[in-house]
């Protein structure tokens, strides 16, 4: 640990000298200090350069301030966002950093990133797609193997029911390895659901569908029909149960299980706040 | 099925999850702008009358997900510190661990400046 302590404060050096250009939010470090040959060193870790993280109403939206200076994107664009709540989320993020920078915790900004900068350049039907393609193998439908097909049922079913009667599309479960056929009229349905979102909004959908493996688990995510906890965990089944029979392991298991969580946490709170309409802050103002 | 508990039960976890995030930097969480935010929307969600149930829904499920964001990456930033955090053993650590030790030579090999 202190070895790579070293290496830190040779590289924070570096850091003060470069000159103040515009700072993006993931700025590569130029040359790595000389790493031996035998151990591995992590790279070398940004330190936290900033005092206050404040934010601020631009033109676009809202801005976050580090100290003077103001956030950026990776491919440099300014970092603005449509919500204030989901402002000062990512500056909560920014402002929980302590010592050095850890963007693997920071899901909102990462998130916001990639909406602005869209690096895989997709559009809103590309995105819908990526959603829509889990369809075919959604989590929820296959109910394999034996041993485990009782609860799978008790704990799918109703998660796939519900989805029925919401979206009045008909889909069962199945047991074969291809999963059941989905008719063409559900996925249109779900497609036309899916296009009344915003890019944004789309976006973070795509990433809780990556995330959970499951369409369904998602919309019922996102319509405030299963709790993050709720849909993590009917995401993880089968390794809930295994859990159960043959013990549970920390370092592998709950890592897992609090990254899942937060990931997926992210993506609903994103959606969430990048579909909100002003129609509901006038209802909770008159009311 | 959103067994999202009691509103109470949220908002104390929202204030414990500050809390911890300020503990380090040293500075009241009272100041915080995510603090002022929770506590004005908070509000707003106790006038609303039952009637009105989708917002107020909303607003907590909302709240929910944010406390459910900020537990998960602090269990998962302590997991990683504990478990993923030390890097790789020097080469006399892990010789330790086979029970042999480095020979000791005062003049350097040969072949290091």
């Amino acid at each position: 640990m202190w070895r790579s302590c070293l290496r830190l404060r040779d590289g924070g050096r570096r850091l003060l000298n470069r000159p103040r250009g515009g700072l993006t939010a993931s700025e590569g470090l130029g040359p790595k200090p000389p790493t031996p040959i035998r151990a591995y060193v992590p790279p070398a870790e940004r330190k936290r350069f900033y005092q206050n993280v404040n934010i601020s109403q631009g033109e676009g939206g809202f801005e976050i301030n580090l100290d003077h200076r103001k956030l950026r994107t990776p491919q440099g664009k300014l970092f603005t966002v449509p919500s204030e709540a989901l402002a000062i989320a990512v500056a909560t993020e920014w402002d929980s950093q302590q010592d050095t920078i850890k963007m693997y915790t920071m899901h909102l900004t990462t998130l916001c990133n990639t909406s602005l900068d869209n690096p895989t350049q997709r559009d809103k039907d590309q995105l819908i797609w990526a959603a829509v393609k889990f369809l075919d193998t959604d989590t929820v439908w296959v109910e394999e193997p034996e041993t485990l097909v009782e609860l799978q049922r008790n704990e799918w079913d109703p998660v796939i029911s519900w989805a029925e009667r919401r979206y009045g599309v008909e889909i069962g479960s199945s047991s074969s390895i291809t999963g059941p056929s989905i008719p063409a009229r559900t996925r249109e349905v779900l497609v036309s659901h899916l296009a009344s979102y915003n890019m944004w909004a789309l976006q973070g959908i795509e990433f809780v569908v990556t995330q959970l493996k499951s369409l369904v688990l998602t919309l019922g995510l996102t319509d405030l029909h299963l709790t993050v906890e709720q849909a993590v965990l009917l995401s993880r089944l089968e390794e809930e149960y295994q859990i159960q029979k043959w013990g549970n392991i920390e370092w592998a298991h709950d890592y897992e299980l609090q990254e899942l969580r937060a990931r997926t946490a992210a993506g609903t709170l994103f959606v969430h706040l990048c579909s909100e309409s002003t129609a509901v802050k006038h209802k909770l103002l008159q009311g | 099925m959103a067994a999202l508990g009691s509103p109470l039960r949220t908002w104390r976890g929202l204030l414990r999850e500050l809390r911890y995030l300020n503990a380090a930097t040293g500075r009241p969480y009272r100041d915080t702008a995510a603090y002022r935010y929770l506590v004005k929307a908070f509000r707003a969600h106790r006038v609303t009358s039952e009637k009105l149930c989708r917002a107020q829904h909303e607003l907590h499920f909302q709240a929910a997900t944010y406390l459910c964001l900020l537990r998960s990456i602090r269990e998962h930033v302590a997991l990683h510190q504990e478990f993923h955090g030390k890097g790789e053993r020097s080469v006399e650590e892990s010789a330790g661990l086979v029970g042999l030790k480095l020979p000791q030579q005062p003049g350097g090999k040969g072949w290091e400046p």
